[in-house]
């Protein structure tokens, strides 16, 4: 009897695992079956891709190393990896130093706090091609508020988007405006999580409020802005919507502000040599990793855990 | 002793109003300039406030291209887009968090890696497919890949990992079996991820640009912001009709926000202090 009870006992135990590990796949199932469709397997096929040549047709003809060999000598594939190095290495420091000193503002005690992280935080959530053609029409040469309100004043009309100078500064400047306020809601997040106490103890020694942000605030903070600075660099090196809508293929400042994922996407869907545009991808890929992969390296030198 | 002025607190107010001004200055030119005629969007110097507030633009874009129906598919696929992460995630998200089965940790690494890579990596695979499905310039072409997120399921099991496991216990003493523990008993409680992840999904799907770019052509598969190229292309000089479609392309994302702040800038706020 009662090992008939410890029995039935362990029976119902196996099976109870047994149907745990088949609930199991089932609830990711859809998940991973989704994932591996159209994001495990495309890796894999990219990958493919990059050593074939691939027609309008979408035939692959395996052809080595030569899309890399040819991406060597492509003057476009150096212009817009030089471009977009550009917008990353302004863009980055300009706007980690911008969101923290918003942050900084808005981590003291003042009245209405919450307004102004709300509407700081507006642009992040809004279609960058929407915003796009605002900042565009702003910038115009003819007809933007901007030279108008220049010119107003006696001074000189500029083709902002126009001049191969200044264009790739006014998409910069639109990148800014849609991220500053996203990056200064984590760092601010990350300042209101260091303890008072130490600030007790700073003002007690008679810190004023400068040495107390420099020597407290900033290196408590420092796996926060880590995780800003890898996360902006990265996104930035993938800009693409913002100069699609803002420059078209007839700006004479088109060369000088095309960066790579949109000479990717030319070279994949305008052209049509997905074989080389895959390489392209390639090299994409192995640039963000070796960047991440320095700045993991290096981190131990300056982030605070 | 709160209430006495402080020149610092007025110097900070300024600086943060100065910087408000920059933030918020193209929003509401967007939509001053909506309310104008073209005539008067282009005149110099500038009017700031329109002289007499019309709806021309609007109805003259609701007119042009197909807009109302652009506008329905972005809604159509941002909702089939929002529902479908929330099951698949939620349903994945629990079982990696809670149940034990064969390779676990291999399988939920290797979604995890997808999070690793940029997503231009999988572009030209995901379009051959989406051609061989026969579904290149159709409105499913819009959201399919989008209905499956590494992101969303990782953020789903951080929240049923926060459960304590009691609960299901107690479930399971009582007979219940997985679906009904599932369903009945973890989902409802992880209702706060089910609202992060449907903000940033539903961010994510009404604001996509590239993806339906590449695979739809026609207008009347279009979603709003490849259609606004388009727009911005047709009516080079038409200022106010722009505006006026760019309106209300962020509007309806604009009032989720506004609904929605608090979990929203939490949201946003956690990414850094967990990562």
């Amino acid at each position: 009897m009662k090992s008939a009870e410890k029995l039935q006992g362990k029976k119902a135990g196996l099976s109870w695992k047994v149907k745990d590990w088949i609930a199991g796949y089932v609830f990711i199932a859809p998940v991973t079956i989704g994932l591996m469709v159209f994001y495990i397997w495309p890796f894999i096929q990219n990958f493919w891709f990059s050593f074939n040549d691939v027609n309008k047709f979408n035939v692959t003809h395996f052809i080595g190393l030569d899309n890399y060999r040819q991406m060597l000598s492509d003057k476009e594939v150096f212009q817009s990896f030089g471009n977009t190095l550009k917008y990353v290495v302004v863009t980055v420091p300009v706007g980690l130093f911008l969101s923290l000193v918003i942050a900084a503002l808005l981590n003291a005690k003042i009245k209405g706090k919450s307004i102004y992280r709300t509407l700081y935080f507006l642009p992040s959530v809004t279609m960058a091609a929407a915003v796009a053609m605002v900042w565009k029409w702003v910038f115009n040469e003819k007809m933007g508020i901007l030279n108008a309100v220049i010119t107003s004043f006696g001074g000189p009309r500029i083709g902002w988007l126009t001049n191969s100078k200044t264009a790739i500064f006014v998409i910069m400047l639109v990148g800014l405006w849609m991220t500053v306020g996203y990056n200064m809601i984590i760092l601010l997040a990350g300042m209101q999580g260091i303890s008072k106490t130490y600030y007790e103890a700073a003002a007690i020694d008679g810190a004023g409020s400068l040495t107390q942000f420099f020597k407290i605030t900033i290196p408590l903070l420092t796996p926060t802005i880590f995780f800003v600075m890898i996360t902006s660099i990265i996104s930035a090196f993938q800009v693409f919507d913002v100069v699609y809508m803002m420059v078209l293929k007839s700006n004479p400042a088109y060369e000088s502000t095309q960066t790579v994922v949109m000479l990717f996407y030319r070279q994949a869907f305008d052209y049509g040599y997905k074989g080389y545009a895959a390489a392209i991808s390639i090299l994409i890929f192995a640039v963000i990793m070796l960047i991440t992969l320095i700045q993991f390296s290096v981190q131990k030198k300056w982030v605070n855990y | 002793m709160n209430q006495k002025f402080s020149w610092k607190k007025l110097l900070v107010h300024l600086v943060l109003f100065a910087g408000l001004g920059v933030t918020i200055f193209p929003f509401l030119w967007m939509v001053l300039t909506s309310f104008k005629t073209s005539g008067e969007a282009m005149q110099i110097p500038p009017s700031i406030f329109p002289k007499k507030f019309i709806t021309v633009a609007y109805t003259q874009i609701i007119s042009s291209l197909p807009f109302a129906r652009i506008y329905f598919n972005t809604i159509l696929s941002t909702v089939i887009t929002v529902v479908a992460q929330l099951l698949f995630c939620a349903m994945a998200g629990y079982a990696f968090a809670r149940i034990k089965f064969p390779f676990k940790n291999l399988i939920f690494i290797l979604l995890l890696s997808v999070l690793m890579v940029p997503g231009q990596i999988f572009l030209i695979p995901q379009y051959l497919i989406i051609q061989k499905m026969g579904l290149l310039d159709s409105i499913p072409a819009l959201f399919i890949p989008n209905l499956f997120s590494a992101f969303g399921t990782f953020l789903m099991r951080q929240f049923f990992l926060s459960l304590p496991e009691e609960l299901e216990e107690a479930a399971i003493i009582d007979g219940c079996n997985r679906y009904q523990i599932f369903g009945k008993i973890m989902l409802p409680l992880v209702k706060p991820g089910l609202v992060t992840l449907s903000i940033f999904t539903f961010k994510f799907a009404w604001n996509d640009f590239m993806w339906p770019l590449i695979v739809n052509t026609s207008p009347k598969n279009m979603i709003l912001g490849p259609a606004l190229s388009t727009l911005q292309g047709q009516y080079t000089t038409q200022y106010p009709m722009q505006m006026a479609g760019a309106v209300m392309a962020v509007i309806p994302v604009i009032l989720i926000f506004f609904l929605f702040q608090k979990q929203f800038i939490e949201g946003v706020a956690q990414s850094g202090i967990k990562g």
